[in-house]
């Protein structure tokens, strides 16, 4: 088998070899013939003594078969276990050698569980996966000369997708071995876990991340500062001071990479480029497409939905950057608000609100807001401004940067729990979320998110300290009163104070766009209920605030008159 | 022998300097500072042009030497310099303001990074090698 897979001829067993002798291992032990022509026949994977330990697997099953040195295996492992260390586990390698080179010589392409699969992979690279055991292992089809696109990891749960796309892409992309040692290129596990990290930055995988927002982002990862100057360099490649989604996946795997110890390399490896990454990453991003589609699901134009769409537009031009973005209810609401009030106000929202809109096409996405409040973001607090969708009158889950408009919603509307003060005071005047009316509209789409985010936003609420961020359930803030304006609504430049309820049903008449109206009764009764869940969640959270707010003045008091009791001692 | 040098408008402290021979730097340093004062002049004497695109210093601030020193002043005041040898006659204004230009792109560049905060001096890595290629090129 060393020979006809030409590795006595080369010296040594590369992934190519590698992959031919394993071949004809099944080969032979199929009854085939060993030679090249068999390795043609599909053939079940070649069966090593089940090793149950993965570390025997890996030392003793290649030292048995072949007993030579591998080149590539302990530069494999090492990439492997930092490729895997950005999912934060940083393992010890274990066993799956094989990270990137799986690819057993098995030709249909499907997952396997294979204990032996450990003899595939010569590395000890730390798969990082929590079960030592089987493993999968993703089959690209067979090609003869080596390894199919290689670079699949062994994926413990979410392989399908992955392999999905990885087998379709990788095998016409790595036509060589190499890619498997590459440091510098991003598996899927590494994709998956950037994109998150991009949609809690951001949740418009469409847009990018503004300067700013990077900056406090992957500062947080403590890296010097003259590093991260560098890696912005060089994964920012057109220069604009802003991050797309392959930008910041090339920024991210870089700062990995420097935390997991390489030498940040002086131009960009070209598996990093934004072109490459854009084309790998199609297929994981059509998961995902399904809450970023704008406009084309939505429903009958709908004012609404032609107007996130131009809010998309322009608020694509906005880095988004908080990770507030709960709030995706809002959507179309926000877009009610009032334009001018909140074009400073973030421009996040307004992301938000198309992407709500978006999601909401098949009415009711859940829009996957990462529900990060402990963004970074200095602009927390302006983002917090999100709430959750608010029926028809915005619910009011003053998000951080409830933007005083909503608050006073918040106020006329909810209960009358008084905000925290530390909300940041919103930009002033934001119109209530006067677009009631619109949001009618707006409610079908945004009840869902509505609903996910109160809940989700409660419990962050708790968790997160912070208060601006903890802001309660987003309300959004004023959104665009674009909504209006294009709506010609009358709404959008409504004072604050009015009171969405009451304006809702003024408004509904004017909503251009009135779908089944039972179908929007039904919405509107969904948004109300939601809404009562938010209320009744920042309800629970201001308490909470206040019984802290309490306990601080307590110790401040206590504090004073200690002051008190020494300062006559001093005094003398 | 160019020697390239930015400075920031309202301290003149350079952010960045760089030489190709490296023997008799601290002269070109010296060479540059000094013609700071040429290009104050010159920017507070064009008023209503607030800032032209490049600003020509054909003049040779030592006569016994034979080099000529060149500035550049961006919208936000940000000076170049550049300091090249006379001898270098192959050198022509069009180079020197495509230099510039390069310079200026490059020097945008940098401060789109949010991580490099204005006023700092400048350790960009892309910086350096276009800087150094350009050197080379005039060499």
């Amino acid at each position: 088998i060393t020979e006809v897979c030409g590795a006595k001829r080369v010296g040594y067993f590369g992934p190519a070899q590698f992959y031919i002798a394993l071949k004809l291992i099944a080969a032979a032990q199929s009854g085939f013939p060993v030679r090249i022509e068999s390795i043609k026949n599909e053939l079940p994977l070649p069966r090593f003594m089940a090793l149950k330990n993965d570390s025997e697997v890996r030392y003793g099953t290649p030292a048995e078969l072949h007993g030579v040195k591998f080149q590539v295996p302990h530069a494999t492992s090492e990439k492997n276990s930092y490729k895997r260390t950005d999912e934060g586990d940083k393992q010890e390698p274990k066993s799956p050698p094989m990270s990137p080179i799986c690819s057993p010589p098995a030709s249909p392409s499907t997952y396997q569980r294979i204990p032996l699969s450990y003899g595939y992979g010569k590395s000890r690279s730390g798969l990082e996966q929590q079960h030592g055991a089987p493993y999968e292992v993703r089959h690209s089809t067979h090609q003869q000369d080596g390894p199919s696109s290689g670079n699949y990891g062994a994926k413990p749960a979410h392989c399908s997708i992955l392999n999905r796309s990885l087998s379709a892409e990788r095998e016409q992309q790595d036509s060589s071995a190499h890619y498997s040692d590459d440091p510098w290129r991003i598996t899927e596990e590494q994709r998956d876990y950037y994109i998150n990290q991009f949609r809690s930055l951001q949740p418009d995988l469409n847009s990018f991340i503004s300067g700013s927002v990077a900056k406090n982002f992957f500062t947080k990862s403590k890296l010097p500062i003259p590093e991260l100057s560098h890696i912005w360099e060089l994964s920012d490649v057109d220069c604009d001071g802003a991050l797309t989604l392959p930008e910041f996946c090339a920024a991210f795997h870089l700062v990995v990479a420097r935390k997991n110890g390489y030498q940040l390399p002086e131009t960009l490896p070209e598996t990093l480029l934004p072109e490459y990454l854009q084309a790998a990453s199609l297929k994981p991003m059509r998961d995902c497409a399904l809450f970023d589609s704008y406009s084309e699901s939505l429903p009958g134009g709908q004012q609404t939905r032609d107007f996130s769409r131009t809010e998309k537009a322009t608020a694509e031009e906005v880095p988004d950057n908080s990770a507030l973005l709960q709030d995706a209810k809002k959507d179309d609401k926000q877009a009610l608000k009032v334009s001018t009030v909140l074009k400073t106000i973030p421009k996040e929202f307004q992301h938000l609100t198309v992407k709500t809109a978006a999601q909401e096409s098949n009415a009711l996405k859940a829009r996957p807001r990462s529900r990060s409040y402990s963004s970074t973001s200095i602009e927390d607090a302006m983002k917090k401004g999100e709430e959750p969708p608010t029926p028809p009158p915005r619910p009011q889950k003053s998000h951080s940067r409830a933007s005083s408009l909503d608050l006073n919603r918040v106020f006329q509307q909810n209960t009358q729990a008084v905000r925290s003060g530390w909300l940041p005071p919103p930009p002033p005047a934001l119109p209530p979320r006067p677009p009631v009316s619109q949001t009618e509209q707006v409610s079908e789409f945004e009840l869902h998110p509505q609903m996910n985010r109160p809940p989700s936003q409660a419990e962050e609420n708790s968790s997160a300290k912070k208060e601006v961020v903890l802001a309660q359930p987003p309300s959004k803030p004023a959104r665009r009163k674009l909504r209006t304006e294009a709506q010609g609504l009358e709404t959008p430049e409504l004072s604050p104070t009015i009171n969405v309820t009451s304006s809702l049903p003024a408004v509904k008449p004017h909503l251009p766009v009135q779908k089944q109206s039972s179908k929007q009764k039904r919405a509107i009764q969904t948004a109300i209920r939601k809404n009562k869940e938010a209320n009744a969640v920042l309800a629970r959270l201001n308490s909470e605030l206040q019984q802290q707010l309490k306990e601080v003045h307590k110790e401040r008091i206590a504090l004073e008159t200690q002051l008190e009791q020494l300062r006559p001692v001093t005094v003398l | 022998v160019p020697v390239s040098v930015i400075c920031s408008p309202p301290q003149n402290y350079p952010l960045y300097i760089r030489s190709v021979p490296t023997e008799n730097e601290l002269k070109f340093h010296y060479t540059v500072h000094t013609s700071l004062d040429v290009v104050d002049e010159k920017i507070s004497a064009m008023g209503k042009a607030l800032v032209d695109q490049r600003e020509l210093y054909l003049g040779l601030l030592y006569p016994t030497e034979d080099y000529k020193v060149y500035g550049y002043v961006t919208n936000s005041k940000v000076k170049f310099v550049m300091v090249v040898d006379s001898s270098n006659t192959a050198l022509r204004d069009n180079e020197i303001r495509s230099m510039f230009r390069k310079l200026h792109n490059s020097y945008t560049d940098i401060m789109c990074n949010p991580f490099y905060n204005p006023g700092d001096c400048i350790h960009s890595r892309a910086f350096d090698n276009m800087v150094n290629s350009m050197m080379m090129q005039v060499c």
